[in-house]
């Protein structure tokens, strides 16, 4: 046993680092939003039928192709056949950084479409896919897998994630739900390692007192936790990646989506008010990990599984 | 990311569950949580039938007598003994887990000799005279002096919340060399027989109604300089390497326990309705998710452990904070499976849920495992 990172798995996870950092940094996460914010804050109630203004478009579909032909769709697609030959921890590692840059669009749909859909491995093409009763980047996608009819648009609270709402709430679970839930959760971490990241950078350097708000034991141990929690979640996230069991993906999942969502409160809680601003990511993590967390049956389908796992192995 | 074991590794397991198997059922019955003697007895005796087995000190260095094992072989010994319902460390717990490694890496080829075997072989308990009523938290405010005397240290002070204090042979005992220095300067690690004039130890009762652990009052106490670990004054140092053992591998068999507990709690609620109750159900549910990344948790810990010559690092403390609140967590959701019979000492959950109150506070606060994880791992400014 060696749960470590292989030297490849580092190399990977330094690779898609660096594409991600140089092609969606600060700024190009700030222009997408501002894409998908249409022509400003005054426009919050006709916003709500949902449609997009200028050109209509968020996604960057030059840089959908870049994650294409870097390999992201196509990974754990076998080498011969135009993917990368890699398995789950490494699509894991792949998402978890996705998470941290908060990549726009519906990476998990077309990822777990590649070498299914045509142009879904390479990026040409955007895929996107029913979830219980939402749907996410409906009118964006090329290729929509699943019953959309009688899709309504909803006014998302996370501006780069638009969603429609399907009726008949809790539709069928998507055959693709373990893995939707596994990478949604690395999707998660990698979101809730950043926070904890930002919270302690930032109460390294903000002042107040005459010391950094950082010496503050309140703002140390909300941060101390806020690490406890990415680590926990780490080490449930690799495994579920290792094994893909059903209840240790459920595990990895709930601590993550917990990890990301309190983690972006509490990295909010460390700026004051200006954790408060749209003009700091802090909501945009947040919102996108509120998003996350209606995937795939959400917390309560996880813990209804975990609970059953209980009674149901061997003793 | 490997999760599987060598095939080495999978022997090593096989062979003990074999050796487990043979020799649980050889066991004296359990001694009364009260009476300290047999516990003494019952937990030597254990570590005897280990020590001629070959498993005693499986995680020591060769040189220090025991088996140098890989940090993973000695995780899968920790899983597997307590998957069988083998003794728990109890008694044995300082000699094996803080003492005995100091020693091992601290001590002169003399003291090795002289200490570590009759550790190994189940003959004699250790203490820990660490805290004193002014110095928790603050351990190196401790002020139990020592003063030389011809080959002789003289000790004079008091201890508190010493573990086993009432069956040990030796007190691994911090004190006070340097009075004038700055605090972590002026300490030095003795290791003192519990049997020399001048000891006065005074069982303290514990909430859950037990003695655990006593008061030690040491009046003149004549310890041999030659029981000295490590230089004078630099007590602090070596005290480091023991505390890191502690938090290193300490909880690993008590995770696998609460993963039992937790399924048994499940199944005791299927039996007495609470099941179709959905918030426990769920909650149930969640500790499921804590206990199974707790134990992943672990063996990231232990490989890390294994990439870096076995020294546990600070992710102990994550770990820790994790741990400690998890397991009230579990025993809290157990009352509440119980409903009324909850309020029966006579349930042995209720005693658990007890003793879990002690994790947050017992080898170092909640509270100061966040400062360490603040200060060291996130690099925040020193609290104030
Ligand atoms: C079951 C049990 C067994 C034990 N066995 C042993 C043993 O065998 N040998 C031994 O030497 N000791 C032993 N201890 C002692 C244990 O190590 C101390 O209790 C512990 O270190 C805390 O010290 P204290 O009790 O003096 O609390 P204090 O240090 O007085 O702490 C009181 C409160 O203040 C908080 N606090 C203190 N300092 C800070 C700070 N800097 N920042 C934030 N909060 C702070 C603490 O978190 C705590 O909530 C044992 C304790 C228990 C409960």
């Amino acid at each position: 046993m060696d749960f470590r990172l292989t030297d490849d798995q580092r190399a990977l996870r330094r690779g898609v680092r660096a594409l991600l950092e140089g092609r969606f940094g600060r700024e190009a996460l700030r222009a997408a939003l501002d894409r998908a914010d249409g022509e400003g804050a005054a426009g919050g109630r006709e916003r709500a039928d949902g449609r997009l203004r200028g050109d209509g478009r968020v996604l960057d579909r030059g840089l959908w192709r870049e994650l294409g032909a870097a390999g992201f769709f196509a990974l754990r697609l076998p080498e011969g056949g135009g993917g990368a030959g890699q398995g789950l921890p490494e699509a894991v590692l792949a998402f978890e950084e996705a998470g941290r840059v908060l990549l726009p669009g519906p990476l998990i749909a077309t990822h777990l479409a590649a070498g299914a859909v045509a142009g879904a491995a390479t990026g040409e093409a955007v895929v996107t896919s029913a979830d219980g009763g939402l749907v996410e980047w409906l009118d964006e996608a090329d290729v929509v897998l699943g019953d959309v009819t009688g899709a309504e648009p909803l006014a998302p609270l996370d501006p780069l994630t638009p969603v429609h709402r399907l009726p008949g709430a809790g539709a069928a679970r998507t055959p693709d739900g373990l893995l939707v839930s596994l990478l949604s959760a690395a999707e998660q971490l990698g979101s809730a390692a950043r926070t904890c990241e930002i919270a302690a950078q930032h109460a390294r350097t903000r002042e107040q007192f005459g010391r950094p708000v950082g010496a503050f034991q309140a703002v140390q141990h909300l941060c101390a936790d806020m690490l406890v929690r990415v680590e926990t979640a780490r080490a449930a996230v690799y495994a579920a990646s290792v094994t893909a069991d059903p209840a240790d993906v459920a595990a990895a999942r709930l601590l993550a989506d917990e990890a990301a969502v309190r983690g972006a409160r509490d990295c909010l809680q460390v700026h004051g008010g200006m954790g408060f601003t749209w003009e700091s990511d802090v909501h945009l993590h947040l919102k996108r990990a509120w998003t996350r967390t209606h995937r795939a049956g959400g917390a309560t389908r996880s813990e209804e599984e975990l609970a059953e796992d209980l009674v149901s192995g061997a003793v | 990311m490997d999760l599987t074991y060598t095939p080495e590794e999978e022997e090593f397991r096989a062979r003990l569950r074999t050796w487990l198997a043979g020799v649980l059922p050889t066991l004296p019955p359990k001694p009364s949580p009260h009476d300290w003697p047999a516990r003494r007895a019952y937990d030597l005796g254990w570590q005897r039938m280990l020590y001629d087995a070959g498993y005693a000190g499986l995680h020591w260095p060769v040189d220090a007598g025991g088996r140098g094992a890989t940090p993973t072989q000695h995780l899968i010994y920790l899983e597997e003994t307590e998957k069988a319902g083998a003794p728990y460390v109890g008694a044995n717990f300082v000699g094996l887990l803080h003492a005995g490694p100091t020693v091992a890496s601290e001590g002169s080829a003399e003291q090795r000799a002289r200490w570590l075997p009759p550790v190994l072989r189940g003959e004699e308990v250790w203490c820990q005279g660490f805290s004193e009523p002014d110095a928790g938290s603050d351990l190196a405010a401790l002020r139990t002096r020592a003063w030389r005397d011809g080959d002789d240290y003289v000790v004079s002070g008091s201890k508190i919340w010493t573990s086993h204090a009432e069956v040990a042979d030796w007190c691994e005992l911090l004190v006070r060399t340097a009075p004038g220095a700055r605090k972590h300067r002026g300490i030095t690690w003795l290791a003192m027989p519990m049997d020399a004039p001048g000891i006065t130890v005074r069982p303290l009762r514990t909430l859950a109604g037990s003695t655990e652990f006593a008061e030690v009052f040491l009046d003149e106490v004549r310890v041999p300089a030659a029981n000295r670990v490590g230089a004078e004054n630099d007590g602090w140092r070596v005290t480091m390497v023991t505390l890191s053992y502690e938090r290193g591998t300490a909880f690993v068999g008590e995770v696998v326990a609460c993963r039992r507990v937790l399924s048994e709690v499940a199944r005791e609620a299927r039996k007495n309705g609470r099941w179709d109750d959905a918030a426990l159900r769920r909650r149930l549910g969640g500790l499921n998710a804590e206990f199974r990344a707790l134990w992943r948790l672990t063996q990231w810990n232990v490989s890390e452990a294994q990439g870096t010559g076995g020294v546990p690092g600070v992710g102990g403390s994550v770990f820790k904070l994790a741990y400690s609140h998890a397991r009230q967590e579990l025993f809290d959701a157990a009352a509440e499976v119980l409903g009324p019979d909850a309020l029966d000492l006579g349930r042995e959950w209720t005693l658990d849920r007890l003793s879990s109150l002690s994790y947050t506070i017992a080898a170092g606060t909640s509270q100061i495992q966040r400062n360490i994880v603040a200060e060291r791992i996130l690099g925040l400014p020193r609290g104030r």
